[in-house]
């Protein structure tokens, strides 16, 4: 089985400055880590991988070049091979444009459409942008089935039977492959590396994608390729009417809020 | 042909509306009433009739029912497919739905199918008076910031609300709309193989801290599982359904459905407590249209106390037990006054 594994990499802090001209994230390379979820979709890809024989896990990642050292701690905890979209065309992307950027990278390193052999994994979403939207794109690109905040997943003969969380409880749905999934933090508890990873990690080639590689021309790539616009930037300002009251050792602020509470019919 | 029109994409749970819809309803009614221009809106399921009717109620001009047994679940290739077909024909230029587990697969699908512009988890809407461009306002970086993003020119323009961000109009019984009545036009042998197989329902996740009337919501500032009890026992007293912040829950002091804000839910109670908790923007996100906040904090300075009503400085492990006891007290004043 082809697992395919996304992974973004994500501010470790969230002290993150804006480009105020862009309105794009200024990334630095110091303190990055694997987007949390990331890391439950390669675990996942991981324990598939151990159960079906002959499987193999590409691992995929748009971003600067250290972004190749998340890839490498993939590889370290068990990954086969990694892939690193990067160059400056692709900076400035929105969802649209990664999803499109990443879609055909897939196809270029597995080589063609993907088959019946096929899966995708991603996390939800990302701890930095949290919207949640490039795996459900990516799979419309694709024309792959698609389900999202599986937090389980048994591949059969041609097909998976996944469980999605859900606002009411869960539901176990049937997809054909190929598919793309999108995983949940309570999916599996993601391992460690290997001394025999750590070693391939080391050594590991990890060849950098360009827009020219996947057939990518300027005008559907990076900034210019977004459809959408980050137009301002700011902190909020509320207006609200406080009334702030220092609790004094009489606790008359706390006598005022029952009074308040009260005439609220609250109590 | 121009792009014209709103487009809200309303959500069925087991043949009826749920309430999300009248939510979006009343974004898309604001956003097409400063366009002048007409708003609809698209529900996709099974057994839909009786829906309509109340759709237009809720704002809407024309109600697009597409029902189909094979759309009684939610396969999110089918109601993709079903959606791009509607937005194609009807050619809105802006689409709204839910961030719901299904609005957030949906629209992205589409998006993608469309070649447009998508953007996630909006709390707030407007209409760029010059340019008649969506104004779509989301929690960034972590909640540390709101961002507002617009779709210059692909279209439609397309966003997902956080649910609860917004009120429902109130029905208006007079009101009047076209109910349109459409059947599938995905091919249904194309995805034979995409089935549901099984829906548990999971109490244990129901603790409707999002229908709650009034919540109770405790942070960083607890210090520890045992203190965060105070915020249980003030919401037990209240009747309220019980809050936390990201960091509460990261701590493994109460589980991530009672979480609020960006990466949790969104709330809009007739009251907000808030105890221990400075509020972060990623979490004021998720509150900050609760009809009434009260917030308690030591920190004078704390970001919470520019978004309550009624703030109390001061030590939350002096503040709430004190509160607690006053409550008991003048709970138990009115049950003998009432005897």
């Amino acid at each position: 089985m082809n697992l395919f594994v996304l992974l973004k990499q994500v501010p470790g802090t969230s002290n993150v400055k804006m480009d105020e001209k862009t309105g794009t994230m200024v990334r630095t390379d110091h303190e990055n880590v694997i987007n949390p979820l990331d890391e439950n979709a390669l675990e996942a890809a991981l324990e598939l991988k151990r159960s079906i024989d002959g499987s193999k896990i590409t691992v995929l990642s748009m971003g600067p070049p250290p972004a190749s050292r998340a890839l490498r701690e993939a590889i370290a905890m068990g990954a086969d091979e990694a892939h690193l979209l990067c160059h400056r065309g692709f900076a400035g992307s929105d969802t649209l444009a990664t999803a499109r950027a990443l879609a055909l990278a897939i196809e270029h390193v597995a080589g063609r459409k993907l088959g019946p052999s096929d899966l995708v994994l991603c996390g939800e979403r990302a701890t930095d942008g949290e919207t949640g939207q490039v795996g459900p794109m990516i799979s419309a690109m694709l024309d792959i089935a698609v389900a999202t905040y599986v937090r389980g997943i048994r591949v059969k003969e041609g097909h998976a039977v996944v469980e999605r969380v859900v606002e009411e409880g869960f539901e176990r749905v049937r997809i054909p492959l190929p598919a793309l999934v999108t995983v949940v933090k309570d999916m599996n508890e993601p391992g460690f590396p290997t001394l025999s990873g750590k070693l391939a990690a080391r050594t590991a080639p990890i060849p950098l994608l360009t827009p020219d590689d996947l057939g990518l021309t300027q005008d559907i790539v990076g900034l210019s390729g977004s459809p959408t616009r980050v137009v301002q930037v700011f902190r909020p300002k509320f207006t609200r009417d406080t009334v702030l009251r220092q609790q004094d050792s009489g606790g008359a602020a706390v006598g005022l809020l029952v009074d308040l509470l009260i005439e609220k019919e609250v109590i | 042909m121009d792009y014209s029109g709103v487009l809200v994409v309303g959500e069925q749970r087991g043949e009826s509306v749920h309430s999300v819809t009248y939510e979006l309803l009343a974004r898309g009614r604001t956003l097409a009433d400063k366009l002048g221009v007409s708003l609809a809106c698209v529900v996709i399921g099974h057994r839909l009739e009786a829906s309509g009717r109340e759709i237009v109620e809720r704002g809407a001009d024309v109600v697009y029912l597409v029902d189909d047994p094979s759309l009684e679940w939610f396969i999110p290739r089918r109601y993709s497919a079903e959606l791009a077909a509607l937005i194609g024909q009807i050619r809105p230029e802006i689409v709204l739905a839910a961030a719901t587990t299904a609005g957030r697969t949906l629209m992205p699908h589409v998006a993608a199918k469309l070649g447009t512009g998508l953007t996630a988890d909006c709390t707030g809407l407007d209409i760029d008076d010059k340019e008649r461009l969506l104004l779509q306002t989301r929690p960034a970086i972590g909640g540390n910031v709101m961002a507002t993003i617009k779709t210059p020119s692909a279209r439609p323009q397309m966003a997902t609300v956080r649910p609860k961000s917004a009120r429902p109009l109130p029905r208006d019984l007079g009101r009047h709309g076209d109910i349109v009545v459409r059947t599938a036009v995905c091919d249904n042998a194309q995805f034979a193989g995409e089935r549901l197989l099984e829906f548990v329902r999971d109490t244990s996740q129901d603790v409707s801290v999002q229908d709650a009337e009034i919540v109770v919501a405790g942070g960083k500032g607890l210090k520890n599982r045992d203190s965060f009890k105070l915020v249980e026992e003030l919401a037990g007293l209240l009747g309220a359904a019980v809050g936390a912040t990201r960091d509460a829950v990261d701590l493994g002091w109460i589980g991530y459905p009672h979480q609020i804000g960006l990466s949790g839910k969104t709330v809009s109670p007739r009251l907000y407590v808030a105890i221990g908790l400075s509020g972060a923007i990623q979490h004021l996100a998720g509150m900050q249209t609760s009809e009434t906040i009260v917030a308690i904090n030591k920190d004078k300075d704390a970001q919470i106390f520019k978004v309550a009503d009624y703030g109390i400085v001061g030590d939350l492990f002096d503040v709430a037990p004190e509160l607690i006891d006053k409550i008991k007290h003048a709970k138990n004043e009115r049950l003998s006054g009432a005897r």
